[in-house]
């Protein structure tokens, strides 16, 4: 816990000093018309990557089998100190594997074609347009960024969960016991958690403000997209131009901002 | 008056004992729970509400039950139940000390539950909720107090007291419906997404509440020299009547909706309680008890004779407690997260340490509850003595 604070704070140093060199951050300003939208849970940096609405086109055109999404889940799990738990009941999980029928449970057909049949799907969080969770959330650690992004604050979740209840696609993961002894290899430049806290994806937040894209669409090889949903020339906007999309539990109207082509 | 529940009787103190043990073994795993998380429960991901959620939101029942003697007493002016309003305010206090202790054992980091006040979120339901469960604990506390210490010196209680009374009746019916509204607000989850759900918590509570109260002024009579009234006893138990039938009535309606309606996300769960669901029907036969119970207290409720006689009613009374808990207390919560939104079934089963854990925030309520009604008793001795 310690040492992680500590990695934590040096992060935030670091962005505040990159911050006081070009104090210009749209991403940093707090929105005064979206009351519930608040500044971003990680300081940019110079370079940093931002967007008036994050969102990410999945091209499952791209993926073959199972092995083709390990490396991405890999490559996230890996960088965000995700810990692997043998009891199932207790498993943290921020982007993993479904079948068509459980990721898209309105949209299942028992005639539908092979491919979409044996096929293994991505689902993480949806940073939702108007997510419930947020909604749900007795205390702000879970709320919605400037950007889009549904973000948490580690520190100041009760672990009353619910907005696990609230989610309406499994994407929120509790830490029933200390996740610390089950991290393979620590990623000292994030944070890991303490027991008695929900978590989920944060569209890697913190590679945005380094200026990086998602762990998890740079280990895609091309298949993950990801860009800004309000800007007309984003390779996401020309994506869901050019393809049919498909969005999870879309009737709910949480407005889902991961798409996919199937 | 707090003197008046420090002497008792051997037996008395052998009940208190009892119960404190019972609090220490339940505080021990909690300690345990505490320091280790709440991988020591039957939750997970899928299941993260469980065994305590489903307690509190009975006991919620129970405490807006308590209503059900105000009501009749302060608005309708039915002077029988002045002799057992105490009764209800004081079991109102301890259901809901229950509710806020189940609460705090569910929590995944205790250490900050303030922070529910300290950001306080109009938006979030459960924000509602601590006020309103707070406020009814507050408004009983010291409607109870009052009204009891006028009794006991023989005066009227101050006048600033009857506004109070008058608010805590919205309050009762406020604390249920809100939350019940925690559960039915929420997209993913057909099995709560009905207009119905607060209703029906309001009529299980109606007759929960009353009935358990039913039960403890049989005992109070048997134990002490205070008789609750029979009369008193036979108006509750057509309050307790009415509310039963209205609770199957609207478990029918849903039914009936998701049945005919055959639309899966709201028809699994009522599949999965009642008959099973791809093979998993851990809940079946509780379901069914419940049921059953329901439906023989009904017959034992609506037919004067069976009601009449104070030992049929005590087991028609039993009947809708414990019918009234299995379908709150196992099947309204897990009954919500299985199917998950993911179509998946993982099914719950409470682990012992988290039994134990409840029955130390049982034993914790009836603690409360014995020190409230022994003052109560003892007040209403001297008096009559």
């Amino acid at each position: 816990m310690e040492n992680s604070r500590r990695t934590f704070l040096k992060i935030a140093g670091i962005s505040a000093l990159g911050l006081s060199t070009k104090p210009v951050y749209d991403a940093f300003a707090v929105s005064g018309e979206h009351g519930e939208k608040r500044e971003t849970a990680v300081v940019p940096q110079k370079g940093a990557l931002t967007a008036k609405r994050w969102a990410m086109v999945i091209d499952t055109t791209k993926f073959e089998s199972a092995k083709d999404l390990e490396p991405i889940i890999e490559a996230c799990h890996k960088i965000h100190n995700v810990p692997v738990f043998e009891n199932k009941r207790h498993e943290i999980k921020w982007i993993w594997e479904e079948e068509f029928g459980h990721a898209f449970p309105d949209l299942e057909n028992e005639h539908i074609n092979d491919r979409i049949k044996s096929l293994p799907f991505l689902v993480l969080c949806n940073h939702c347009e108007d997510a419930p969770c947020v909604r749900a959330c007795p205390t702000q650690a879970t709320f919605k960024q400037e950007d889009g992004i549904v973000a948490m604050d580690f520190h100041r979740c009760i672990g009353c969960r619910f907005c696990m209840a609230a989610c309406p696609y499994g994407s929120r993961s509790f830490n029933f016991r200390d996740p610390r002894p089950f991290i393979k290899e620590t990623n000292k430049k994030f944070p890991t958690r303490m027991r008695g806290v929900v978590e989920k994806c944060n569209f890697c937040s913190e590679l945005l403000a380094e200026g990086k894209q998602p762990a998890c669409v740079e280990a895609s090889n091309g298949a993950l997209v990801f860009g800004d949903l309000e800007d007309p020339e984003s390779e996401v906007r020309k994506l869901l131009k050019s393809n049919y999309t498909i969005r999870r539990k879309s009737a709910l109207g949480t407005g889902p901002a991961i798409y996919y082509i199937v | 008056m707090l003197e008046l529940a420090l002497s008792g009787s051997k037996r008395y103190y052998g009940w208190i004992t009892a119960l404190l043990a019972v609090i220490g073994v339940g505080f021990g795993f909690y300690l345990w729970q505490f320091s280790s998380g709440l991988w020591i429960t039957g939750l997970s991901r899928d299941v993260s509400w469980g065994f305590y959620i489903a307690n509190f939101t009975f006991l919620v029942g129970v405490a807006a039950g308590g209503v059900m003697v105000v009501l009749p007493y302060y608005l309708h002016d039915y002077k029988a139940f002045g002799r057992i309003t105490i009764l209800g305010e004081f079991l109102a206090i301890a259901s809901l000390v229950m509710c806020l202790l189940f609460v705090l054992v569910d929590l995944g980091q205790p250490m900050r539950i303030l922070n529910v006040w300290l950001y306080p979120t109009l938006n979030s339901v459960l924000f509602w909720d601590t006020l309103v469960l707070n406020g009814y604990l507050f408004l009983n506390i010291v409607i109870g107090w009052n009204v009891l210490e006028a009794e006991r010196n023989n005066t009227h209680y101050p006048l600033w007291v009857k506004p109070l009374i008058y608010i805590s009746i919205p309050f009762a019916v406020s604390i249920h419906t809100v939350t019940a509204w925690l559960y039915c607000g929420l997209p993913g989850r057909g099995f709560w997404l009905t207009a119905i759900l607060a209703p029906r918590f309001l009529s299980s509570a109606f007759a929960a509440g009353p009935a358990l109260l039913i039960l403890l002024c049989l005992i109070i009579r048997r134990v002490t020299k205070f008789d609750p009234g029979r009369e008193q006893i036979q108006s509750l138990s057509k309050i307790v009547a009415y509310a039963i039938c209205l609770n199957v009535f609207f478990l029918l309606c849903e039914v009936f909706v998701v049945f005919y309606s055959q639309i899966p996300e709201h028809m699994d769960h009522m599949k999965y309680l009642f008959v099973g669901l791809h093979g998993h029907g851990i809940l079946v036969p509780w379901m069914w008890t419940s049921v059953a119970l329901m439906v023989i207290a009904i017959i034992l409720l609506v037919n004067p004779m069976t009601r009449k006689n104070e030992t049929v009613l005590a087991v028609a009374c039993l009947c809708v407690f414990f019918g009234t808990w299995i379908d709150k207390g196992l099947g309204m919560i897990s009954g919500g997260f299985v199917p998950s939104p993911l179509h998946h079934v993982n099914e719950y089963v409470p682990t012992i340490p988290e039994i134990i854990i409840t029955l130390g925030v049982y034993a914790t309520g009836f603690l409360v509850l014995t020190a409230l009604f022994k003052m109560a008793i003892s007040v209403k001795e001297e008096v009559s003595a």
